[in-house]
């Protein structure tokens, strides 16, 4: 019988072979799959088995990591003025996960990053319990808290770009979320953050990169931009010719100012931005055409859909196919054109820069948990909107708003400011309150810069009381205060 | 020399070592020593282990290490003594490997106790296992003294079908409980509950031993040619088709894949050794695959099984699917997490697999903690298990007790086969426990009684003066 045992055992060693070579398999070369797979929780309990990294402004953290020796999880996140930084820092909670920085930075504040190997090696070898590396941001801790107090309980956003550079400086999105508030994983936790997903006006939502707006006057310089690139115009001082009653091309609609007695006929480029001419802008969009206006909003960054801060941005839109009667109230900031308030504070940093967009960004470094600087933001030209000259003549309409327009409330002594209010109509037939639109920019004596961008959903209860000038414009003016004179 | 010579002329042509698994010489080392060297190796092994536990989860070594050493010690002391008086010359390794992979368990075992709040149902399982583990060391002991000689078991052949019969049918007449999970394997009496199908494994093959030596010659000469096959008469095809249809029975009314593919594999195995005939093989594939796909028609549980191998994700979906169970994926993802070296025994997470991470699910548990080169580790100390029993069978002068040991280390190497590859993800999960390591009462007295008749077989095979043996068919090579 010895020879059929031989078989068997033959067999019985397949059968183990079988097992092995599965086991390697899965436990070797399925092992990366399987361990990150999104259904395995042990990542879950790992991000918050030791110290998480923090997120850093102005050189002090913004965030904590608490031990709290829970079963499965040994430390919790917390927040030092959580509804002010929220949509800068994202959340991280235990149950629900991370967002915005807390994600995208996860690989570095959760020290898994295999540009932190050899350091964990270390830490490994000599017995140093693993702790997770910072993120220092570029926000300005006084232009933040500026944003945040002058948005108040308004319901709106404000983002603040160093226009040289590109770093921002201020991101601000009310009403707010403390995000500590469902960081851990007990019924506390989950019902906060079913609250907050269910509570109507949105405080999850980051409105300075998540939603998108009519931008509506502020527009008017993306649209006088491409009259001077064009050469439709030379200066500033040129008149247009514009009727008394302009009605939109093709039909019998009249575009109106927001008063009859606001002096627009055939007013010149400066005095019709001092007082937003909505028929002379409508007028000068009509006649350059659909194309041309999107090519220079484009190069403003609309259309965009790879805005990243590294957060990503929604896709501000300028429309590629109204009718000319459309096309004259896209270039007025209405009908079909939609912008983030990145997007508007992108326009006024590119504008305040003699005309080349810096890439917006919000991670300055990276670095491991023993301060070593893991990787650090080069600056990098985004675009060149448009040319010097065409810069400096628009700086100069936008100073003089500011100085004679509807933005002099903007003004800072001894500071040049510029800037461009709005006020843009929403809902059906315009039926909702409009939204108060303000962007500007400051350059201090001593070679401060700031772009800002602020847009307030409800200022006023009464439609007559909100306009951009009114509103916005002294939020703008506090955070850019606030950089410029460190205020 | 004598004529034990000729079912070992074959060693000898092929060249193998005339060692310490044909004849021993008079005289010859007859390997205790050896045996009590590596005994104390697999007691302070599981030692070490569970002072990493200790370690690891608490920052001191655990109070009851010692205690536990030294009872898991003293008790494998009066085993391997017991063995120097009862069965001298036996196998040297499979006592050890037995005592390792059984305190490897109740490490394992212990250290998920002590995630016990981590588990949505959790019963401490740990001081249970410990005494059954006492008791599968003393039924092993038990063997070991009374049995004076495995040939003794040939005069309970059909005693033990019958026996076989009764314990395998018995759980499909106990109403399941809770804790039992939708499969009849159970017999429960008051808070006491046994798994009849560990016992039947060795009663069975008790059965197939006795019986396949008495009917091996009809069964292997009495054939006709059928398509370059041979096939066996009508006559003696009736027990295989009654065991097929026992098998397939077992399937049907107590919804346990595993049992009755390890009770037709272990058939088959046990017929073609005897009647060394490859068409019964192949015939016994074609039945069982047939057997299979007819029952996994029409058998819901059985198709859930094939979709959840097939698909092990399929249950984290949101809601989940109907009857699907997350334990499969859960236990990849623990296989995963271990990676290669493992997290270190009482840093891992399988806790994540739920009730079933210390029975069913250990090697997941294990996979996790010691990571591939444990597991490799542990199939490598089973497929030296199942190569003892081997070397057994092929070192046994008897037919009988070839035919037992080529059984029991086959079923012992299916079981394994059927368990690991199904909770690794290579074949459909059964649901059966892994020998010694899994929590399970029965599985651990059983497989130290299968241990204890292949060292009594082992031991009579290499004793130097051979007893006469009682007249039987004589030994074909």
């Amino acid at each position: 019988m010895n020879k059929p045992i031989r078989r068997v055992s033959v067999f019985c060693l397949i059968l183990v072979l079988a097992l092995m070579v599965r086991t390697n398999w899965v436990q070797g070369v399925q092992a990366h799959a399987w361990a990150t797979n999104k259904n395995n929780d042990r990542n879950k309990y790992d991000r918050y088995a030791y110290p998480r990294g923090n997120i850093i402004v102005g050189g002090q953290p913004v965030t904590n990591s608490d031990f709290v020796n829970g079963l499965r999880y040994k430390y919790k996140r917390s927040w030092i003025d959580g509804a002010m930084y929220a949509p800068v820092t994202g959340y991280s909670s235990q149950s629900f996960g991370t967002s915005q920085l807390e994600s995208l930075e996860d690989g570095i504040l959760a020290g898994t990053d295999s540009r932190l190997f050899f350091r964990n090696t270390l830490d490994m070898l000599t017995g140093d319990d693993k702790k997770g590396g910072d993120v220092v941001t570029t926000i300005d801790a006084k232009a933040q808290k500026a944003a945040f107090e002058g948005l108040g309980n308004k319901k709106g956003a404000a983002v603040a770009i160093d226009p040289r550079t590109g770093a921002i400086l201020a991101l601000v999105s009310t009403p707010s979320y403390d995000p500590s508030t469902f960081s851990g994983s007990s019924a506390a936790d989950a019902k906060a953050w079913t609250d907050l997903n269910a509570d109507p006006n949105k405080p999850m939502l980051n409105r300075a990169l998540r939603e998108t707006y009519p931008p509506g006057s502020t527009f008017k310089l993306v649209t006088a931009a491409a009259a001077f690139e064009d050469g439709k115009f030379q200066n500033p001082g040129d008149t247009t010719d514009t009727p008394e009653q302009y009605f939109l091309p093709g039909t019998k609609t009249e575009l109106k100012n927001a008063s009859k007695d606001e002096p627009c006929t055939n007013a010149t480029l400066l005095d019709a931005m001092d007082v937003s001419c909505n028929t002379v802008f409508g007028k000068i969009g009509a006649e350059l055409g659909g194309p041309k206006l999107r090519a220079q909003a484009e190069k403003f960054g609309f259309n965009n859909s790879k805005v990243e801060v590294p957060i990503r941005a929604t896709t501000s839109v300028f429309p590629s196919n109204s009718a000319p009667d459309g096309t004259a109230m896209d270039a007025i900031g209405q009908h079909d054109t939609r912008a983030t308030p990145l997007q508007m504070a992108m326009v006024a940093a590119a504008i305040a820069n003699n005309g080349t967009l810096m890439e917006p960004y919000l991670v300055d470094q990276e670095r491991s948990s023993t301060l070593a600087v893991v990787s650090k933001h080069s600056e990098k030209v985004m675009s060149q909107p448009v040319s010097a000259t065409t810069a400096q003549k628009l700086q100069q309409l936008m100073e003089s708003v500011v100085q004679n327009g509807t933005g002099t409330k903007a003004k800072i002594d001894g500071v040049t400011v510029g800037g461009k209010t709005g006020t843009a109509q929403h809902g059906q037939d315009n039926s909702g309150l409009p939204f108060a639109w303000f962007m500007s920019y400051a350059k201090g004596a001593d070679g401060k810069q700031v772009a800002v961008a602020v847009v307030v959903e409800n200022g006023s209860d009464d439609r007559s009381e909100i306009s951009g000038g009114s509103i916005a414009a002294p939020i703008a003016k506090s955070i850019m205060q606030a950089v410029v004179q460190g205020k | 020399m004598s004529t034990f010579d000729l079912s070992n002329s074959e060693t000898d042509r092929r060249g193998a070592r005339r060692g310490n698994t044909t004849i021993t010489p008079q005289n010859a080392p007859n390997r205790r020593n050896t045996e009590l060297a590596m005994l104390g190796f697999a007691v302070v092994l599981p030692m070490f282990a569970y002072a990493n536990v200790g370690l690891a989860m608490d920052g001191s070594l655990p109070a009851g290490m010692l205690a536990y050493g030294l009872g898991m010690g003293a008790l494998a002391l009066v085993a391997h003594l017991l063995m120097r008086r009862f069965a001298p010359y036996a196998d040297p390794l499979l006592l050890p490997l037995a005592t390792l992979l059984n305190g490897l368990g109740l490490v394992m075992i212990w250290r998920l106790d002590k995630a016990g709040k981590l588990l949505a149902s959790n019963f401490p399982a740990a001081a249970n296992q410990l005494m059954w583990s006492g008791l599968g060391i003393a039924f092993f002991i038990g063997v070991m003294v009374l049995l004076k000689d495995h040939r003794i078991l040939q005069r309970y052949t059909y005693i033990s079908m019958a026996v076989a019969l009764v314990l395998l049918a018995a759980p499909a007449f106990f109403p399941t409980r809770d804790g039992d999970f939708g499969a009849k394997i159970w017999i429960h009496i008051g808070s006491f509950s046994i798994q009849p199908g560990e016992f039947a494994k060795i009663i069975l093959t008790v059965f197939f031993a006795g019986y396949l030596m008495v009917k091996r010659d009809a069964l292997a000469l009495a054939s006709r040619r059928f398509m370059g096959l041979y096939l066996p008469r009508g006559r003696d095809l009736g027990p295989i088709i009654m065991v097929w249809l026992l098998s397939i029975l077992i399937l049907v009314f107590e919804t346990d894949l595993g049992s009755s593919f390890l009770f037709f594999g272990l058939f088959v195995v046990m017929l073609y050794v005897a009647t060394e005939r490859t068409s019964w093989i192949l015939f016994g594939l074609v039945m069982s695959i047939g057997g299979a796909a007819v029952v996994a028609s029409v058998e819901s549980h059985v198709q859930t099984r094939i979709n959840s191998w097939l698909d092990p994700m399929a249950a984290f979906a949101d809601p989940p699917p109907v009857g699907t169970s997350e334990q499969i994926g859960q236990t990849l993802m623990a296989f995963g997490s271990g990676g290669v070296t493992g997290t270190g025994l009482g840093q891992g997470r399988s806790w994540l697999i739920q009730f079933a991470a210390k029975s069913d699910f250990i090697l997941g548990s294990f996979g996790e903690e010691l990571g591939l080169t444990g597991m490799m580790a542990i199939f490598l100390l089973y497929g030296l298990i199942v190569q003892r029993g081997l070397r057994t069978a092929i070192a046994a002068r008897d037919p009988f007790g070839k035919l037992l040991a080529v059984g029991l280390s086959s079923a012992f190497a299916l079981q394994v086969f059927v368990v690991a590859g199904g909770v690794t993800g290579l074949i459909p999960l059964t649901g059966m426990t892994m020998p010694f390591l899994a929590q399970g009462g029965s599985s651990v007295v059983a497989n130290w009684g299968l241990i204890a008749i292949l060292l009594k077989i082992s031991d009579s095979a290499r004793r130097p003066a051979a007893e006469p043996e009682p007249a039987t068919a004589p030994a074909s090579a």
